[in-house]
């Protein structure tokens, strides 16, 4: 049994849209323990990015108690929140969200540049460790406008691994990507996971769940499913059988 | 660090922004300096005259509703001179003057001038010094002597093959005059009056032998000092009003004026000019400063998703803040001081066009750079509020 690094008690997130109260999430309970790479599943309008937002402290639940590595958030201000994003928390977004004109290395220091705890000589050693981990080491002066979606996506990776996050919250992380450049990002999250990272993936794709510990899926904002995978398939192999492009 | 980033990657767009800010400050440093300048130089001018000095002339008042002009005007006596010398504690210096304008005339030369007729306090009170020969003394008064003290100017265009003027004689109209001594330059004054243009007798002399008066034009006092004005007028008022058997209710028949009223009339209205160019420029300096907060919001509103992102990776509301706050006075500041370097260049440049005096002080170029500062913070923060108070989930999702 390992270390609980998330645990939700009946979460609730209410809406309200004009007189309509929109219930988003109906008590959603679990627990999430270290090195876990869990993906959540789910339709449209299931709740997913609603509760990802939750998970990443970006939302407070209407009710419900949320405990990240321990702490209580429900109960935190704007700032606290801000700051525990900061330290605990890894974003990757399905469209990368980098900086526009900005190099590669400086988009991995940004998490950093908000920690004054972090000077600037080791704020750079660790962005250009994150970005050797995520095979961008020949890429770090890159600016995000000279680089594939692929590219940018491990950029985005090394960002939110370069706080030694608790957590890494992926949104449709490869949902912009052609199967091949998927599977090389998965067969990253499967590194990364190898390496005993905790990973939660919101995706649509049901294929990807096959190369995670363990699914949760979603509907109308209730866990309908959450099942351990016991038969982890290697991305790298599944990588290795695709039919090699030519260009 | 982020927010130069920022400004470089929109170059152009900054400096349009700056282009207010430029203008405004530009103009305040260039107004206030020609404005500063002229003020100066009248004051450096009237201390040169002796800041201390007060004029005495005959006044202007009323007789039976016929307004008479002063040149008419016999009111001052050589007994008013007399008394204020005799009674007043306040006054240092008191010399009678009369002025009479002729032809001066060395051999084959001549000059347009003034004579003016005087005592030899004259010099204590106008601040002239004797480069040459000395001064006419008690006994020339007495005896109406026919000697003079003749400024730079008046050597030079009559005494055109470097003489000596000591000794020579001039004259000046009819009557000859010879020189005892030489004044030192003063050089031209602020209102672009040569003030040695001119030659100094014995107001005896000029009074009998060149104008035939019984009267004097004017006297001219000096105070103790430049405090004791106020008191050394209410004294010469009196002696003058009594000399003049003035009954209580008439008004003066004569006119005082100091160099410190002269001195403040004169800088007042450089002082109001002063005031009037800097609201022009101060307005101009606000116009500036709006342009920067329009410019901050279209920044605001075009970076919602890199602040959505910033947010969620860790930036509190006053991370991003400070952020636009130090993007928007880094535009103002830099523009300050573009606008500090281009208002300096232009207050040289009419210096040199138009030979005006100017005066750069510190203070005001400190001032337009604070004031830039400030309009940054001011007119930054609206903007930075609005984008240090936006929702991360709703930002990163702004397309
Ligand atoms: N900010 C919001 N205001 C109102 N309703 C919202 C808001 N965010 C989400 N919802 C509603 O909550 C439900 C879940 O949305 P969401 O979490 O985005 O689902 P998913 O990401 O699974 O598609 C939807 O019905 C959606 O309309
Ligand atoms: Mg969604």
């Amino acid at each position: 049994m390992g270390k609980e690094v998330i645990r939700l008690d009946n979460i609730r997130r209410d809406f309200k849209v004009g007189d309509e109260i929109v219930h988003a999430l109906r008590g959603v309970s679990f627990t999430i323990e270290e090195g876990e790479f869990v993906t959540i599943m789910g339709t449209s309008g299931s709740g997913k990015s609603t509760l990802l937002n939750t998970l990443g402290c970006l939302d407070t639940p209407t009710s419900g108690e949320y405990y990240l590595d321990g702490v209580s958030v429900r109960t935190m201000g704007k700032n606290d929140r801000a700051v525990l994003r900061n330290r605990k928390i890894g974003f990757i977004f399905q469209n990368y969200n980098l900086l526009a004109k900005t190099t590669a290395i400086e988009n991995v220091e940004l998490p950093l540049l908000y920690n004054s705890s972090v000077g600037s000589k080791e704020r750079r050693e660790r962005a250009v460790e994150a970005l050797k981990s995520v095979g961008l080491g020949d890429r770090l002066l890159h600016k995000s406008n000279q680089m594939s979606g692929g590219q940018m996506q491990r950029v985005a990776i090394a960002r939110a691994l370069v706080n030694n996050p608790a957590v890494v919250l992926a949104d449709e992380a490869t949902g912009n990507l052609d199967t091949r450049t998927s599977f090389e990002i998965l067969v990253l999250f499967q590194r990364l996971h190898a390496e005993g990272r905790t990973i939660i993936f919101v995706t649509h794709n049901p294929e990807i769940a096959q190369y995670s510990s363990r699914n949760i899926t979603l509907r109308d904002g209730q866990v309908t499913g959450d099942v351990h995978n016991d038969n982890i398939l290697d991305a790298a192999e599944a990588l290795a059988k695709l039919p090699v492009q030519n260009d | 660090m982020i927010a130069l980033k920022a400004l470089s990657n929109n170059k152009l767009r900054g400096f349009l922004t700056m282009l207010g800010i430029i203008i405004g400050v530009g103009s305040v440093i260039t107004m206030l300096a020609i404005g500063q300048g002229s003020k100066k130089s009248i004051q450096a001018e009237i201390s040169e005259m002796g800041s201390n000095m007060i004029m005495i002339m005959p006044g202007s008042n009323r007789m039976g509703g016929v307004k008479m002009s002063s040149d008419d005007m016999q009111s001052l006596k050589i007994q008013d001179y007399e008394s204020i010398l005799e009674k007043a504690a306040y006054v240092q210096c008191v010399s009678p003057l009369v002025q009479s304008s002729s032809q001066a005339i060395y051999g084959a030369n001549n000059t347009p001038t003034s004579a003016y007729g005087v005592n030899a306090d004259y010099l204590e009170i106008r601040q002239y010094k004797i480069s040459d020969g000395e001064m006419f003394t008690d006994q020339d008064i007495k005896t109406a002597a026919k000697v003079c003290i003749v400024g730079a100017t008046v050597v030079s265009n009559l005494f055109t093959n470097g003489e000596n003027p000591l000794g020579k004689t001039i004259r000046f109209g009819s009557i000859p005059f010879r020189i005892i001594g030489v004044l030192e330059s003063k050089g031209y004054n602020s209102m672009g009056m040569d003030q040695d243009d001119m030659i100094i007798a014995p107001y005896t002399t000029v009074q009998k032998r060149i104008l035939a008066i019984t009267y004097i034009q004017e006297i001219v006092c000096s105070a103790l000092s430049e405090e004791y004005t106020d008191q050394a007028i209410d004294e010469i008022t009196d002696i003058l009003r009594s000399n003049h058997k003035l009954k209580e209710d008439a008004s003066d028949d004569f006119e005082i004026r100091s160099q410190e009223e002269m001195s403040s009339m004169m800088t007042s209205t450089s002082d109001l000019m002063t005031t009037l160019l800097a609201a022009v420029a101060a307005i101009s300096l606000l116009v500036g400063g709006i342009g920067i907060m329009n410019i901050m919001y279209v920044s605001v509103t075009e970076r919602t998703k890199e602040i959505g992102l910033r947010m969620s990776i860790g930036a509190r509301g006053r991370d991003i803040l400070l952020q636009f706050l130090i993007e928007s006075m880094l535009l103002s500041i830099t523009g300050g001081l573009i606008g500090v370097l281009f208002g300096i260049g232009a207050a040289y440049v009419v210096k040199f066009l138009a030979n005006y005096p100017i005066a750069i002080q510190a203070w005001t170029v400190l001032l337009s750079f604070l004031v830039c500062t400030a309009t940054g913070i001011f007119f930054g923060w609206y903007p930075a509020k609005k984008a240090a108070n936006l929702d991360p989930i709703e930002a990163i999702r702004y397309e």
